[in-house]
């Protein structure tokens, strides 16, 4: 909200935004321990009806050119909300992207989403994978509205949620039901909440306990996927080149930036690009700014439930936590002694960790998995 | 990449090799006289401090602050026409520091002229720097711009030649920040007579651009970000139309107007000065400093360093600061107010309030 005098328009719209917020805040529960309320989106109001259409919508195979990927196919509640263990994930015809897909658990706690940051909301987020040619592959939104404005139940649940219907209904209510949804997949508790936030000392071993030193002081992990007072998000909503995927067009770099930024692509032109084209995907954050100060950085993500999401990176090339340590370990090389690249962030340096601080860093990690999501760990051991 | 003969050869080869191209398109600068509103564009890196440790490591910070800006710069489109480096390219002045640095920008993929800084100079005077980099004053014109390179690091020979019982203890004196035991830098008698017959050479309306290693004004003694003899050589400059100075050694950005000339830093690839003694985690090698800073955010050890954009427009400086995990900063000429001025920060409301810690 900047400081200017705020006229009429504005101010009922301001009005409108606090009552949706208010709204908000009586339907929304108590977050998980450790976790901060879910923030919530002006002019998108959680309802319980709105939750349930944007779970239906979530799920919904027709949504793609083949009728056989939704957005659960890559983002499965079973898995933990991704398709692990998968590298990259598959879209229509088993076409392949460039990036790791990652969890929604917590997503609403990021301030930018997508690897790159490209999207600034969960609702703008799920304007995109419908119509990227290796997710769902439509070569527009018109299939996903023909749909929800004939499908006699999403006639019916629109109808109800947004008080719309036929072309009353736009990719806006859609997205806003979907992000709705995915506003509500939260978790905490987890072993660790319970020991840092509760007090609980028997809820970590020994050696998550010593982990966890290791990564407030030594590990440098904390400056990056923060622990607070009073919650604790595991990211800072920033993004950092940390040495992966770079590496490999390091020698090409200039070449393609320049490459890039004479082309003026639009924001959907980026999307497509960043899936299809893995040189232009390393790029990182820079496709999104154009600051050199992006190239080669991704989004922080947050560590919660990390042990049941592998693989790990943005292009899932680490395959267990182990890997992403040693990488860090090594100060951003994944093989020990290869070049370090050139646009490294100034966190990222050699941590001289035992192998002893390694394993209990490890450990730690197990920690950090919701009840919710236990068995999923369980059977992995 | 540490075998200093090879490294040596390889930087003098890139370096001649970048000559042979600048030089060719002579029909260019005679243009660009005819067209003194022609623009074109530099890059400027200052103080990377390399700071040799033992066998074949150096400080790891430092090295990666000047690997960083180098391949940043050979990103830039379009591509400049030159890289300045603004001097302390070593931190104690040592061939291994030098040949290191060189090897460093001899990746640069530009012609590129270096500015000699006291961390440079101090050991053997400057002598081995010469044979990396060439003469420590001289001047060149680029598309219809008189570019002067100045030692401005120079004190009595008092100092340099009477006090200290060994050079590399006559170093250390002076690559302390806030010792007592330097001494104010100067031009000199030598090199002011010098630019006064280059300069005699040079229409007034021609914009001049110099560069320096300490500001060639007087800021703060205690510190060195003096040069003992600036006034006479500001005198110099002051009948010409256009002239800039621009200046490495002070780790931050500044910029102010005496008469027609405009001053402009730059910042550092290595650390911001002043900076504080509050990130002790690991062993780190920042110089000692009396002084404390609100630095924020030193688990990035890149923050509040950087390296420079510039734009020739019409004859002035247009500096884009490169800074990392920041909002970039463009200082430039304002012919309004007849002085240099950060273009978004003006205006009290957009500046950027300090942070608060708690």
């Amino acid at each position: 909200m900047n400081a200017k005098p705020i006229g009429w328009l504005a101010a009922a719209s301001l009005l409108f935004a606090m009552a949706d917020l208010c709204a908000a805040q009586k339907t929304a529960k108590r977050p998980p321990l450790g976790l901060p309320p879910a923030p919530a989106m002006a002019g998108n109001p959680q309802t319980p009806e709105k939750i349930a259409l944007g779970k239906k919508l979530f799920e919904d195979k027709r949504f793609s050119s083949t009728g056989e990927v939704s957005c659960s196919t890559c983002h499965e509640p079973a898995k933990a909300f991704t398709d692990s263990p998968l590298k990259t994930s598959e879209g229509i015809r088993k076409l392949t992207g460039t990036r790791n897909a990652p969890t929604v658990i917590n997503a609403v706690y990021f301030e930018r989403q997508f690897w790159d940051g490209r999207s600034p909301s969960l609702e703008d987020q799920a304007l995109h994978p419908p119509v990227n040619p290796v997710e769902m592959g439509l070569k527009d939104h018109e299939p996903i509205l023909a749909i929800v404005r004939e499908d006699p139940d999403y006639a019916r649940a629109f109808k109800q949620v947004f008080d719309k219907s036929g072309k009353e209904i736009t990719m806006t209510e859609v997205t806003k039901a979907i992000a709705a949804f995915e506003r509500t997949v939260v978790a905490g508790n987890s072993p660790f909440d319970r020991y840092y936030f509760k007090g609980d000392k028997n809820a970590l071993t020994p050696a998550q306990k010593r982990g966890l030193q290791v990564f407030v002081d030594e590990g440098r992990c904390v400056s990056c996927h923060v622990i607070e007072q009073t919650q604790a998000l595991f990211m800072d909503n920033r993004f950092h080149n940390i040495g992966v995927g770079i590496n490999a067009i390091q020698q090409d770099a200039p070449a393609l930036v320049s490459e890039f930024i004479k082309a003026k692509a639009t924001a959907s032109e980026v999307d497509v690009k960043v899936l299809t084209d893995k040189r232009t995907s390393e790029l990182g954050r820079l496709v999104v700014t154009r600051r050199f100060d992006d190239i080669g950085s991704f989004k922080t993500p947050t560590l919660r439930n990390i042990a049941v999401t592998a693989p790990y990176m943005h292009d899932g090339s680490l395959k267990t936590l182990r890997d992403v340590v040693v990488h860090y370990n090594n100060g951003g090389v994944t093989k020990e002694g290869d070049p370090v690249n050139d646009f490294l962030s100034g966190g990222i340096r050699p941590l001289k960790l035992t192998e002893q601080q390694i394993d209990d860093l490890v450990a730690f990690m197990e920690s950090l998995t919701s009840p919710e999501f236990a068995h999923l760990q369980k059977a992995l051991k | 990449m540490n075998d200093h003969r090879i490294t040596r050869r390889s930087f003098i080869k890139r370096a001649g090799a970048a000559a042979a191209v600048s030089a060719f398109p002579l029909s260019v600068v005679e243009m660009a006289f005819a067209d003194p509103s022609q623009r074109f564009t530099f890059a400027y890196i200052s103080d990377s401090h390399l700071q040799y440790v033992k066998g074949k490591e150096f400080v790891y910070n430092w090295d990666r602050g000047l690997i960083r800006a180098v391949a940043e710069a050979n990103l830039l489109t379009p591509k400049p026409d030159f890289v300045m480096f603004g001097g302390d390219l070593a931190q104690l002045g040592m061939k291994e520091e030098l040949d290191h640095g060189a090897e460093m920008l001899s990746r640069l993929k530009y012609k590129t002229h270096c500015v000699m800084g006291e961390h440079d100079y101090y050991l053997d005077l400057g002598e081995y720097w010469s044979k990396l980099f060439g003469p420590h004053h001289y001047s060149f014109d680029h598309k219809g711009v008189h570019f002067v390179v100045l030692n401005s690091i120079l004190t009595t020979d008092e100092w340099t030649h009477k006090r200290w019982p060994t050079a590399k203890q006559r170093m250390l004196e002076m690559a302390g920040l806030d010792n007592p035991n330097g001494s104010p830098f100067m031009v000199g008698e030598k090199q002011r007579d010098w630019l006064r017959k280059d300069l005699e050479k040079v229409s007034k309306t021609t914009p001049v651009v110099l560069f320096s290693h300490s500001p060639i004004q007087k800021l703060y003694k205690g510190w060195n970000f003096w040069t003992d003899d600036a006034e006479l050589v500001q005198a110099m400059l002051q009948p010409f139309e256009k002239v800039t100075v621009i200046y490495g050694h002070v780790h931050q950005i500044q910029y102010n107007q005496i008469g027609n000339i405009t001053f402009q830093s730059v910042m550092a690839t290595a650390w911001p000065w002043p900076y504080p003694e509050t990130y002790a985690q690991a062993k780190h090698a920042m110089p000692k400093l009396t002084v404390p800073m609100n630095r924020a955010d030193p688990f990035f050890e890149r923050d509040a360093t950087g390296w420079q954009f510039i734009d020739m427009e019409s004859g002035r400086v247009v500096m884009e600061y490169n800074l990392y995990n920041n909002t970039n900063r463009v200082v430039a000429y304002n012919p309004a107010t007849r002085r240099p001025e950060d273009r978004a920060y003006q205006n009290p409301a957009k500046r950027i309030p300090p942070q608060n810690h708690f």
